[in-house]
């Protein structure tokens, strides 16, 4: 059969949403899609812009690759514009004059964004917020200004705001109406917003309408209002609302609807059969949606009516939540209580800056709408009640008031909802979807969210993807169980708790009071991670020794033959020649294989149990100490060359690497620790694939966690930006000590961040505004480590006691016969027993 | 009774308490290892018959359902001291000795 050729003009989120969901299909095979953009890039997520100016590149900002087209068949070209359709031919024609065919077309030009006729908006330093071009010109204009207006209160107003107050310019906003928001917030809720903005600093001008721009006195420009005020400013950026970029459609004779967009029908169908319009350029029911969620399901509708099914495309609901400038903001449903008779309650705190409203019917049973700031927890509740009309509580402002101490909280459990509710609204998942994953396999937060994508986009209903999955799992009569192991009823967590608290300091200890049995190999080596952690003693002591498993026991990697690697401290990958030299003596003397690993230091493989003690002798006495490479512990902080040599640094990598290295050196985490240092955003050092993170920029140091290679690769998370040494070092005490409090066993920050509630903003309430008030206790902890520092290797060389045990026999110096080795490329190496070579030699006795 | 030829191959106090040594005895690798501080001491073949290389004795000791037993260091599955046993694939056995500690000797016996 003939494929189909999809032409999608436009690669927005949108456009992109579309042609992934085409390739997800199961008849993906007879298409073929062809997709135009007129920026110089894919698709990239534009809720997601304000991050540039914290930090984020523009590849953090991609949604898709050209290696993802390529993998599945979509040509693409950029930087070209569609600019004819001739409807009867099925033919576009493009700017470079290229002719294209198409059996089905896909309009997906989104909006622009309008900027109001007021003379003197075409001068320099006048700008527009929405591509990233847009972006770069912003931050241009931003390093010849000191003052910066925003015209437009509404949502990405407010971000925009945000933007140039990061870019260090006193900020302002200047709105027409008279509050902030005015789609989505009443009016206390505008006020509210209003007064959290200002106190951070960005001034708010409301019912201001601009009527010219003219040449400044103090500054490059003079806005004057319409009532007679002026501002002065450097650079003004527009973002008045936006606009359907329906062009095309206008001048080729597709239906358009009066104040613009392309008519769509249910299956978002334009006026012309073969021509589908999805995401802000297209119009139903006269509406426009300048949301992503609704652009998403008329992507997916799209795609359903292409490919034959029955999903169509009814509205969308235009709830938000966001934050904006550090405040929480939510919108609801018919939050300007319009609907007839509908009653509201209002809770108010000015002390803390929260507003809470709640807009119900005339009968009190049903919730229509609500506005939320600076509290948005119950979001996600108050969406789900008021889209699947549940029946509201007999006291409906229990909804909204505050839990006191003691009180159960009023809020409905997710057993209520039905299984149409939609919990994700980023990705349309609803609890439906989300059992449905649960009984395929997928039991804890992490593998749930992969899966089904929930939680993923905003990942504002972390919280309630996590409550699905405890009451399902409940309901499934999986014991929802953190144990450790059956050895003690408690988590992790808990273990590290009760040995914080109650000071314990061995296993015996701890087993005899908290446990029960022996121990065994999951709580043995997990109790003495804890122990270490906290206490940060021998662990080869008497006590701690039966706690340290295969390669803690003996201070080294063991390998398949039962051989060990050894690995010296190279910090940051610093070396000197002299130290090279030394490292290349003993490898030779011992014949050990050598290989650089890629954590910038060398490996040598092959050394036997007897060997160690006098491998470690030479090393220590060339001024080597021990890399911890066989430890659930910090392993290396690569870095760059940095400001030292690099034409490009911006600061010095290499000292602050060598810095950190030295001081989380010995730390037993839950499982092992990575920190990459760059020294400019280049990334040479790759920090952001590391569990912490650090790229120096023109102000500092920015901060990104959980990152992680391996298995399950994961790009880290911009923590926060900009921060000097001292800040950038306590942040990372806190992080790494509350990691070593929190996670799971054996749970690489990654995954440790993905199944955290709350997730990224959660950890950073933690940290850096102290939320739990444990700050200063997690600094003390990580303090101790640090002080208490010593080479474990140097310490076993100097008790005989231990050094007994480094040897392959207890009663003769003979060594393991078994070892067998063949020479390769120049070096020993370890050589895989034969089939026939182990019948020989098999010493096994099978009943 | 079964009567054994005892010969010590190390002191009990060689061996830390909950850890395991290895020694060549009667021209083969044997794991020793020692239950807490206790004179309670077991041991097998120090073969490991999955990892295929002589690692035993330098495992995890823990108890599985009460019984004490030795955790692979390289592929982690368990062998029941007493016996033998492994507690993953029944049908795997270790060769155990006979073994006592002895006036604060480790001693192993061959039947006589």
């Amino acid at each position: 059969m003939r494929q189909q050729k999809i032409i999608v003009v436009g690669n927005g989120m949108v456009g992109h949403k579309f042609i992934d969901n085409l390739i997800q299909h199961p008849d993906y095979a007879q298409y073929h899609i062809l997709t135009f953009s007129e920026e110089p890039r894919l698709a990239y997520d534009r809720v997601k812009l304000s991050s540039y100016f914290s930090g984020s590149t523009v590849d953090d900002l991609m949604l898709t690759s050209e290696d993802y087209y390529d993998e599945h068949g979509v040509q693409f070209i950029v930087n070209d514009k569609v600019i004819n359709i001739d409807k009867a031919a099925k033919q576009i024609t493009t700017a470079s004059g290229r002719v294209e065919s198409y059996d089905k077309l896909v309009l997906a030009t989104g909006s622009f964004p309008f900027v109001p006729p007021i003379p003197g908006k075409d001068n320099p330093h006048c700008l527009v917020y929405r591509t990233i071009e847009d972006l770069e010109a912003i931050t241009a204009s931003a390093q010849e200004s000191k003052v910066g207006v925003v015209v437009g209160g509404g949502l990405l107003g407010l971000e925009c705001a945000n933007a140039l107050h990061e870019l260090k310019l006193e900020a302002h906003v200047v709105e027409f109406a008279p509050r902030l928001m005015a789609v989505q917030l009443d009016e206390g809720g505008g006020n509210v917003l209003s007064r959290k903005i200002q106190d951070l600093g960005v001034s708010v001008h409301c019912e201001k309408n601009t009527k010219e721009i003219v040449a400044g006195e103090t500054l490059r420009y003079r806005m004057n209002f319409a009532d007679g005020s002026h501002l002065e400013t450097d650079m003004i950026v527009f973002s008045a609302g936006i606009r359907p970029q329906d062009e095309l459609a206008r001048q080729f004779d597709l239906t358009i609807g009066e104040r613009g967009g392309i008519v769509i029908d249910d299956n978002c169908l334009t006026s012309d059969p073969d021509i589908y319009a999805v995401g802000e350029c297209a119009l139903w029911q006269n509406r426009i949606f300048g949301l992503v969620a609704p652009g998403y399901t008329m992507a997916k509708a799209a795609v359903s009516h292409l490919t034959g099914g029955d999903v169509l495309f009814q509205g969308a609901d235009m709830s938000t939540k966001l934050k904006l400038l550090g405040v929480d903001v939510a919108s609801i449903g018919d939050a300007h209580a319009q609907s007839p008779g509908a009653l509201t309650y209002t809770y108010m705190n000015d002390v803390e800056g929260i507003y809470k409203r709640i807009v119900v019917n005339p009968e009190k049973t049903q919730l229509l709408g609500a506005v939320l700031i600076g509290d948005t927890e119950a979001y996600g509740n108050l969406l789900t009640m008021t889209l699947e009309k549940m029946a509201l509580p007999e006291q409906p402002e229990v909804l909204i008031l505050p839990a006191l101490d003691g009180a159960e909280s009023a809020a409905l459990g997710v057993n209520a909802l039905p299984d149409s509710a939609q919990i994700c609204s980023c990705h349309d998942v609803s609890k439906g979807d989300l059992i449905c994953a649960i009984q395929d396999g997928a039991t804890d937060l992490g593998s749930l969210k992969s899966c089904s994508k929930a939680g993923t986009g905003c990942g504002g209903c972390t919280a309630m993807v996590g409550q699905v999955l405890n009451a399902e799992l409940e309901k499934m009569g999986v014991e929802v169980n953190d144990n450790l192991c059956s050895h003690f009823a408690y988590s992790r967590q808990e273990l590290f708790d009760i040995i914080r608290s109650k000071q314990i300091k061995t296993f015996d200890a701890l087993l005899a009071e908290y446990g029960e049995g022996k121990g065994c190999m999951v709580c043995k080596p997990a109790v003495g991670s804890i122990l270490a952690t906290y206490w940060n003693e021998y662990v080869l002591s008497d006590d701690h020794i039966q706690l340290q498993d295969t390669n803690d026991i003996f201070l080294a990697n063991m390998q398949r033959d039962g051989t060990y690697s050894v690995v010296p401290r190279i910090a940051a990958g610093e070396i000197t020649p002299k130290q090279l030299i030394a490292l290349g003596e003993i490898g030779e003397k011992y014949d050990l294989y050598t290989k650089i690993t890629g954590g910038q230091r060398i490996d040598f493989f092959g050394a036997q149990l007897h060997e160690l003690p006098p491998i470690w002798d030479e090393l220590i006495a060339a001024g080597f100490e021990t890399g911890h490479a066989y430890g659930k512990s910090l392993r290396t902080v690569k870095s760059c060359v940095g400001s030292t040599w690099c034409r490009f640094g911006m600061l010095d990598s290499v000292t602050m690497a060598v810095n950190l290295e030295m001081r989380y050196k010995g730390l037993r985490s839950p499982h092992k620790l990575k920190m990459g240092v760059s020294g400019c955003t280049r990334e040479c050092a790759e920090a952001q694939g590391k569990d912490i993170g650090i790229i120096a920029t023109d102000k500092g140091w920015n901060l990104y966690v959980c990152g992680n290679g391996g298995m399950k690769p994961r790009h880290a998370d911009l923590f926060a930006s900009d921060l000097d040494d001292a800040t950038l070092i306590q942040y990372i005490d806190r992080i790494l000590m509350f990691y070593c409090r929190t996670a799971d066993r054996l749970q690489r920050t990654s995954v440790w961040m993905d199944n955290m509630e709350g997730g990224l903003a959660y950890l950073k309430s933690v940290i850096i505004d102290d939320k739990l008030e444990i700050g200063a206790e997690l600094e003390k902890d990580m303090a101790r480590v640090v002080d208490t520092y010593e080479c474990e290797w140097k310490k076993t060389l100097n008790s005989p006691e231990r050094l007994k045990r480094f040897a392959h026999f207890i009663n003769s110096p003979a060594t393991d016969d078994r070892l067998a080795y063949e020479a390769d490329r120049g070096q020993s190496k370890a050589r895989i027993a034969t089939v026939a070579e182990e019948d020989m030699i098999a010493t096994v006795s099978v009943d | 009774m079964q009567q054994y030829n005892w010969t010590t191959v190390c002191q009990l106090d060689d061996i830390a308490p909950n850890t395991g040594v290895c020694a060549l005895f009667d021209e083969q690798q044997v794991a020793i290892f020692r239950v807490g501080r206790t004179e309670q001491v077991y041991a097998v073949d120090n073969f490991d018959p999955f990892g295929k290389a002589n690692v035993l004795s330098r495992g995890l000791i823990g108890d599985c359902e009460g019984d004490i037993v030795v955790a692979s260091p390289l592929y982690k599955q368990q062998f029941v001291l007493k016996n033998g046993a492994c507690i993953e694939d029944e049908s795997v056995k270790l060769k155990t000795f006979p073994i006592r500690a002895y006036r604060g000797e480790i001693q192993l016996g061959l039947a006589s």
